[in-house]
């Protein structure tokens, strides 16, 4: 009995090396050691034995079947193994093929520019209101100390509507609306569009979009202009920028500035990109006028301010390297997907 | 304004600074360079030549062969020009010399004679006969020939000729009339660099002899003139200006004409003070009056126009009729001629409004009046006319007679600001000492009396302390100042709204629409390319008064026309598909003295193969329900222009109108050239914000399992799904957790005019798992609120 077990031991061992698929070697687990299986037949004859053999041959019998059963658990781990690597080889891919995207929209170059710049200014304190578009004359001319005959009502050449009604020619008529209506501290920026009668060039549009900044409080100095300006331009353009501050005129500030940036490409050297003049201008500033300050109802011994005003897409085009200003508003596709 | 910088040496001493110093230190006082540029452009390698001999050309009968000493050594020139003889001084361009364009000059052979070089015209030399009157137009520049000149054989050009100064071209802001002068621009350098102003006191000399009794001046609207002043010269001699005096009206950018002319403009370039010259036999009765002008006059001014003026326009008249418009232009007739010999000088200070609106009237913008418009000093005037006597003597180009003819009604009470250090200190975040104040504001000249600034009077644009502080701050140095941070906390964040808007942008990008900007400005006849009907009563626009042209004439009350025309140029540009958004504002008018209201408007357009009606609601509603906006009606709705009729629908919510989707009108297509299907939506942003539930809450997922159950049912036709649908929701009962469309189907068997469709219904109970008896119940429910509708089951 001994040798019989011995045999099966054998021949299984030696069938299931051959076994090459699931089922072979589930057959043959069935076959050796199944409930109808070989060692289950030899076993039956155990009382036949002597008491003697039978532990004996008991011991050895179950030894069988453990290395049966285990020795059909590795097979099917291994063949299983096998199948899945086939499997995996079958199923290589060209991962180099084009991928497949969903199409997404893109947003526009000039509203990824401003939404840049009111994360900027948010960040500083920051809120952002909106006024209209088509505006009294008052607050785009008169209440920001330009009055009916000032000759700086030349320089914006103004679309009107009546003698009182005009669209905007910049953004700060919202100054005047917001400090109407609420009392300092005031930390505002306005962006929106604003008309001027240019015709369409490269550089110019009767439509283009302006930024304006807004902060009134007590103890606003000259000092605190310089310093958020500074910060907004190194947000905006780097920490490496550097800004100058140049005295100029706005009627609705004093004293007033234009803030010039070195320019980037030859580092205030003078290039074909500044027009030889090593700077480039950013934007206009200055603390706001008290007459204008004492029109809104605010007392200029009291509060002082100041306020800025960007333009918005010579800001996008140095951002971009966009060097025709008419491209933002023809969107055609191929521009608005490259952003 | 260009300023000649040997003009300004005479006034200030900045020695030999570097043009770009000079005008980076301009600049950043507040006087800011545009550009500078050496006369003379890129003249290089010419100089002065003496013709010694000229012999004619073997070969070639119209050119001659001159030998030309330049100095050191003697040249072969030839040349084809006629108007050389022995002797004369001429300009020589030498082998590798430059012109003034940059025209490379090299020695080479004319006819086989080897030239040297070549002689030039002043044209050549980027100057004209205007500025040298002795020189011709078409011929070589014979130097001799201007009594002013004294050239010396081998000298540099531009040397001997003085076409070597520096021009500066400033940006003059509006607030600085005083700057508009040599001298405003000298005070400004002088205070720049620490340096003097040299001021020069004008004086003429008696000739003994009075103009009384020869003109009378009467102003009889003196705020509009508070003063006129004039002076008489007798004998005027006309004849060119001489060289220096050529040399810096050519600088500043102004033609010499003659002498007498000239000095007007000298000294309207010196003093910003404009001045005039009337010839005194068509002043008539010798009288002059500064009035109004009457109805149905006319002039024709120095420019051969012919004007007729209105009664708000100032002018200057004599016994009889205008003689010239105020502070704008001459008249033709009064001017000065060959055979003028006795003149006024005029110099009179205008009120700076009247002048702008009169010149802006009659389309003519002139040196003088765009001085005047922004406020002239009536202090200039008395000066400016003294210097201009003291330069017809200079010039001996006239006699001037003793006596000023003067109506004056000026005010000069000078403007006193309070000084208050303190205030600008802390305004500024500086801390000067009065003294440093002080020298600051002495350098332009304001004075410091009792606790005041006195204010000059050609410094109009200070009025308040805060004007102080800029004089201080830019003096001082902008940059020099600290750069602080605000102090106080402050919350910087968008608005509910703002967010709003954001997260319809967002859903609209992650849907594949891109953003776009148009103009808020259209044509009225868009309204007429989207078929808008002729009494809609969105055809009455806000109309701009002065329009750049028809096509943005009036504000636009759609933004319809704005996406078709965007997308016409994308499809004319044949970008396969283009799908597009704005958000951006429609203007509907009020009543005229009031502002329009300003509608924020979505305005989605669509075209290319993947798109469809369904495609494009679908876009549509992702927008509005990740907006919060979730209940709101649909339906058909044939009445909307530029939409197919049977292809359009209109969303209401509570009554209002939220928006339009459909496909356009294949005729408006066609008017945008556009040949493809186009869909459209638009979205009153407004009304979405006012019914949006911007709140969100949690429900608690499902615990039990839920039960699908399909459903048929045969119905008319028209009856539109949503309709159905509807009643399905509604009658179902609380089980009902979605309802979904998935056939509708016509033809065979269904009956004409007849068809089928099918819904797919979820069932669900919050207590427990369903039963099939109460799914049943659910369906029966359903079956009887559509069956109100004429709707049967399908078996």
């Amino acid at each position: 009995m001994k040798a019989k077990l011995e045999e099966i031991r054998a021949k299984a061992q030696e069938e299931l090396s051959k076994a090459n698929a699931i089922e072979t070697i589930e057959e043959l687990r069935v076959k050796y050691a199944g409930k109808k299986g070989e060692l289950t037949a030899i076993l039956k004859q155990m009382g036949k034995l002597s008491p003697e053999e039978r532990p004996v041959i008991g011991q050895l019998a179950n030894e069988v079947r453990a290395f049966i059963e285990n020795a059909v658990d590795t097979k099917k781990k291994e063949l299983a193994k096998l199948m899945l690597e086939k499997q995996l080889e079958e199923e290589k891919i060209d991962v180099t093929l084009p991928s497949d995207m969903t199409p997404l929209g893109h947003k526009h170059p000039l509203s990824i520019v401003l939404d840049e710049i009111k994360e900027i200014f948010i960040g500083m304190g920051f809120e952002i209101v909106e006024g209209p578009e088509v505006e009294y004359d008052y607050y785009n001319f008169e209440a920001l100390n330009i009055p009916k005959d000032h000759p700086a009502r030349d320089t914006q050449d103004t679309f009107y509507i009546t003698d009182n009604i005009v669209l905007r020619t910049q953004t700060s008529p919202v100054q005047v609306r917001v400090m109407e209506k609420k009392k300092p501290p005031i930390r505002i920026i306005s962006p929106g569009r604003v008309f001027r009668s240019d015709a369409v060039d490269a550089t110019h549009s009767p439509l283009f979009h302006q930024i304006e900044g807004l902060v009134v409080d007590k103890d606003i100095t000259f000092a605190d202009l310089k310093g958020t300006l500074e910060t907004f331009i190194k947000r905006l353009y780097g920490d490496d920028s550097v800004v100058r501050f140049r005295p100029h005129h706005f009627p609705f500030t004093e004293p007033s500035a234009e803030v010039d940036v070195q320019c980037f490409s030859c580092r205030g050297k003078g290039c074909r990109v500044c027009k030889n003049e090593g700077w480039i201008e950013i934007l206009g500033c200055g603390m706001v006028h008290p007459k204008v300050l004492a029109n809104c109802g605010i007392d200029p011994e009291e509060y002082s301010g100041f306020a800025l005003g960007l333009g918005l897409e010579r800001v996008a085009m140095r951002r971009y390297g966009v060097d025709d200003m008419r491209l933002f508003y023809e969107n055609d596709t191929r521009f608005l997907s490259q952003f | 304004m260009n300023l000649s910088m040997r003009w300004l040496k005479e006034f200030v001493d900045i020695g030999e600074i570097a043009p770009r110093d000079f005008s980076e230190a301009m600049t950043m006082s507040g006087s800011k360079v545009e550009l500078f540029e050496k006369e003379g452009g890129q003249v290089e390698n010419v100089i002065v030549g003496q013709i010694t001999a000229i012999e004619k050309h073997p070969d070639a009968d119209k050119l001659v062969v001159c030998q030309v000493n330049v100095g050191e050594k003697s040249v072969q020139i030839v040349t084809a020009a006629t108007n050389v003889k022995v002797g004369d001084f001429v300009p020589v361009c030498m082998d590798k010399s430059k012109l003034y364009d940059g025209t490379p000059i090299k020695k080479g052979k004319l006819r086989g004679v080897v030239s040297e070089g070549m002689f030039c015209s002043v044209a050549e030399l980027g100057v004209t006969v205007h500025d040298f009157p002795y020189a011709i137009e078409d011929g070589i520049f014979i130097l001799q020939d201007d009594p002013d000149l004294k050239p010396q054989v081998g000298m540099n050009i531009l040397d001997a000729t003085g076409i070597n100064d520096i021009k500066v071209e400033f940006e003059i802001t509006s607030n600085r009339p005083d700057c508009f002068s040599v001298i405003g621009l000298a005070r400004e350098a002088a205070a720049t660099f620490n340096k003097e102003l040299k001021l020069h006191t004008p004086e003429t000399k008696s000739t003994g002899k009075s103009s009384e009794g020869m003109l009378e001046v009467k102003v009889h609207e003196p705020e509009l003139c508070p003063l006129y002043s004039a002076k008489i010269i007798e004998n005027v001699r006309v004849k060119p200006s001489p060289l220096w005096m050529r040399e810096r009206l050519r600088a500043m950018g102004v033609r010499p004409i003659n002498n007498i002319v000239d000095i007007t403009n000298y000294v309207m370039l010196e003093y910003g003070q404009p001045m005039h010259a009337f010839d005194l036999r068509f002043i008539k009765d010798g009288k002059i009056n500064v009035r109004l002008a009457k109805d149905g006059e006319e002039i024709t001014t120095l420019d051969g126009i012919e004007r007729k003026l209105s009664t708000s326009n100032l002018v200057i008249a004599d016994a009889e009729k205008p003689v010239a418009i105020a502070g704008v232009m001459g008249g033709e007739y009064s001017g000065i001629m060959d055979d003028t010999t006795t003149i006024v000088f005029e110099s009179a200070n205008f009120m700076g409004s009247s002048v702008r609106l009169t010149a802006k009237e009659h389309g003519m913008r002139t040196d003088a009046s765009s001085r005047y418009e922004k406020g002239l000093d009536t202090n200039a005037c008395l000066p400016a006319l003294e210097r201009a006597c003291e330069l017809v003597q200079l010039l001996d180009a006239g006699d001037v007679l003793d006596g000023v003819i003067i109506d004056d009604n000026s005010k000069n009470e000078p403007v006193k600001i309070k000084f208050e250090k303190d205030w600008i200190n802390h305004f500024l975040n500086t801390s000067l000492t009065e003294e440093e104040m002080k020298v600051i504001l002495e350098k332009i000249d304001c004075k410091i009396e009792d606790g005041f600034v006195v204010v000059p009077s050609f410094r109009p644009d200070l009025v308040h302390k805060a004007d102080i502080a800029e004089e201080i701050a830019r003096f001082y140095g902008y940059n020099v100042i600290p750069s602080t941070a605000i102090s106080g906390g402050a919350q910087g964040k968008y608005s509910v709204r703002q967010k709003f808007d954001m997260k319809i942008i967002d859903t609209l990008i992650a849907q594949g629409v891109s953003e776009i900007m148009t103009y808020s400005f259209i044509s009225p006849k868009y309204y007429n390319k989207v078929m808008m009907p002729e009494d809609h009563p969105l055809r009455n626009s806000v109309v701009i008064s002065n329009p750049l042209g028809e096509d943005t004439s009036i504000m636009r009350t759609t933004a319809l026309p704005s996406m078709l025309e965007i997308l016409a140029k994308n499809y004319n540009n044949r970008n396969e598909y283009a799908y597009l958004f704005e958000i951006a504002k429609e203007y509907i008018p009020t009543t005229p003295d009031k502002l329009p209201v300003e509608k924020n408007v979505l305005t989605a357009g669509f075209y290319g193969s993947d798109v469809d009606f369904f495609k494009v609601k679908g876009i549509c509603e992702q927008v509005l329900s990740r907006s919060g906006v979730y209940t709101y009606d649909i339906k058909a709705d044939n009445t909307q222009f530029g939409y197919h009729p049977g292809r359009c629908a209109v969303l209401t919510v509570n009554g209002e109108t939220l928006g339009v989707i459909g496909e356009i009108h294949p005729t408006v297509c066609e008017n945008y050239g556009i040949n493809k299907k186009v869909y459209c939506f638009s979205l009153n942003v407004d009304t979405m914000f006012e019914f949006a539930d911007l709140e969100k809450h949690y429900k608690p997922l499902p615990k039990y399992p839920a039960v699908s159950r399909d459903l048929a049912v045969i119905c008319k036709a028209d009856i539109p799904v949503i309709e159905l649908e509807k009643a399905i929701k509604e009658g179902t009962g609380k089980y009902l957790e979605s309802v979904k469309l998935f056939d509708v189907y016509q033809g065979a068997p269904i009956l004409p005019g007849m068809k089928s469709v099918a819904f797919s219904l979820t069932l669900r109970s919050a207590e427990g798992t369903l039963t099939d008896e109460m799914a049943q119940n659910a369906m029966n429910k359903a079956l009887k609120a559509l069956s109100k509708l004429g709707a049967t089951l399908r078996m």
